[in-house]
């Protein structure tokens, strides 16, 4: 049976796991490489390393870190950030990534999305997008806000229309992270999630808000979430993937227990 | 060991390389050095992506010198899309023939509610004798990315479940596929790779 994946995203600014919360006030939470070794020993099903300010600050994602990290890790491996070209994310590849997480230059160039596609496969493209409900729109979630260079500007666009748009130009994952909710640990925004997993058939990934395992229970049900990503419930020693799938198991979610 | 490891420009190989290193094996690359697949004392065929790609295994005439290695009896393995080349062709691309080395053709998953591709780690029915899979609990599970997949028959190393059932592991002799990632499928996955690096024809496991 396939299982409900749990990942582990490592947020890095200047080669170093950082957390934060809303996308600011970042505290220090170690090396990514040590992190990401742990996190797939203790059973996280994939790891995500974000360069979460290699956008902002126009520098290209630390290859140096993805070639550490990707060493001795043997689960899938997503690096984002800063990946602006094909050559980019050609480079990031040759570093040992997996799949690439691309964002603000997906929106600002949306033919990037089939240029990489076409080098390497469409499972190697997920298409993260940051999104933020929208109050003032007819329907709040579908029409949630997109926001580009790590949750600082307005994109312009819609999250189901840009994710229904992103899956035709050949994504092969998306990655949906609510901005109400990162950080807060109150929970996943399970109404965006299932808005926009039943909106295309591709995989979607939730972002945003993990707190505890009801909160992870919630996702993949309610929520209709593929995989679910957390970071600060990994940090600090407060959970692990293992006893957080353990918990999941007895919950009745289907998830890889670790050997 | 020297396992030669075949580029044929569909994707990225750096994470089987990585892989195939960290086991110890001495990896090399060919994108048509036919005498690298002659030297060869494994040979591993990568991939991602688009069937149409094998198209170069052809042009560059890799085609014919891994047959001729496979019917010299050096142990082959096929990875995703270099599973299913190893079958008479694919849906994905009909007019681009497969190695032919089993005879069936590989389909896309049948019309369902679930999502297309198949991502994730599924679990494993491991058939009775594999040699691939030795080792290997009934249920460990092991990661998967494709939309494309080969049809349950007697050369069937493992069964997987996702809308159909289909071949996760096929084995025959010294020719051996898996749809499933063994590079990115954890400790599950380098066992199997150990298997495959270990592969004798007398039939022992070291």
């Amino acid at each position: 049976m396939l299982t409900k994946r749990i990942i582990a995203c490592l947020d890095v600014h200047d080669g170093r796991v950082v957390k934060g919360v809303q996308f600011v006030d970042l505290v220090d939470a170690g090396d990514p490489a040590t992190q990401a070794a742990r996190h797939a020993r203790e059973g996280a099903d994939e790891i995500v390393l974000l360069d979460i300010t290699a956008t902002h600050e126009g520098r290209q994602t630390l290859l140096d870190t993805v070639r550490r990290t990707a060493r001795e890790l043997f689960v899938p491996f997503c690096v984002g950030g800063g990946i602006r070209s094909a050559t980019d994310a050609a480079q990031v590849f040759e570093a040992g990534a997996d799949k690439v997480s691309i964002n603000s230059a997906a929106l600002a160039k949306p033919q990037l999305i089939e240029e990489i596609g076409r080098s390497f496969g469409a499972q190697a493209v997920v298409v993260a997008i940051d999104a933020r409900r929208d109050p003032a729109a007819s329907d709040p979630v579908r029409d949630a806000q997109v926001f580009v260079q790590g949750g600082r500007k307005l994109a312009g666009r819609r999250v189901v229309e840009w994710a229904r748009e992103a899956e035709d130009r050949g994504a092969g994952e998306i990655l949906l992270t609510s901005m109400d909710c990162d950080g807060t640990r109150t929970g996943f925004d399970c109404e965006l999630t299932a808005a926009v997993s039943e909106a295309v058939g591709i995989p979607v990934i939730a972002s945003g808000g993990a707190g505890t395992v009801a909160h992870f229970a919630d996702v993949f049900g309610r929520g209709k979430a593929d995989a679910a990503l957390a970071a600060s419930i990994f940090h600090f020693g407060v959970s692990s993937a293992r006893s957080l799938k353990e918990e999941l198991a007895k919950a009745g979610v289907s998830v890889r227990l670790p050997c | 060991m020297r396992v030669t490891v075949i580029d044929y420009k569909a994707g990225n190989l750096t994470s089987v390389l990585k892989t195939l290193r960290h086991l110890g094996a001495e990896a090399v690359v060919t994108d048509g050095d036919l005498a690298l697949v002659e030297a060869a004392e494994r040979i591993v065929l990568p991939g991602v992506g688009h069937f149409a790609a094998t198209e170069r295994l052809d042009a560059t005439g890799l085609t014919a010198a891994i047959r001729a290695a496979i019917a010299r009896g050096i142990p082959f393995l096929g990875i995703c899309v270099g599973m299913q080349w190893l079958y008479a062709g694919s849906s994905e691309a009909p007019n681009q023939p497969g190695l032919g080395h089993f005879a069936e053709s590989c389909t896309h998953f049948s019309e369902s509610p679930e999502k297309v591709p198949h991502v994730g780690w599924n679990s494993l029915e491991i058939r009775p004798n594999s040699r691939l899979l030795a080792g290997v609990e009934p249920g460990e599970y092991v990661y998967f990315t494709h939309s494309y997949k080969a049809p349950v028959t007697a050369d069937t190393a493992a069964v997987t479940h996702y809308i159909e059932p289909f071949s996760a592991a096929v084995e025959r002799a010294n020719v051996m596929g898996v749809q499933f990632h063994p590079e990115k499928s954890g400790a599950t996955g380098l066992k199997i790779l150990n298997n495959f690096l270990n592969w004798n024809a007398e039939g022992g496991q070291c």
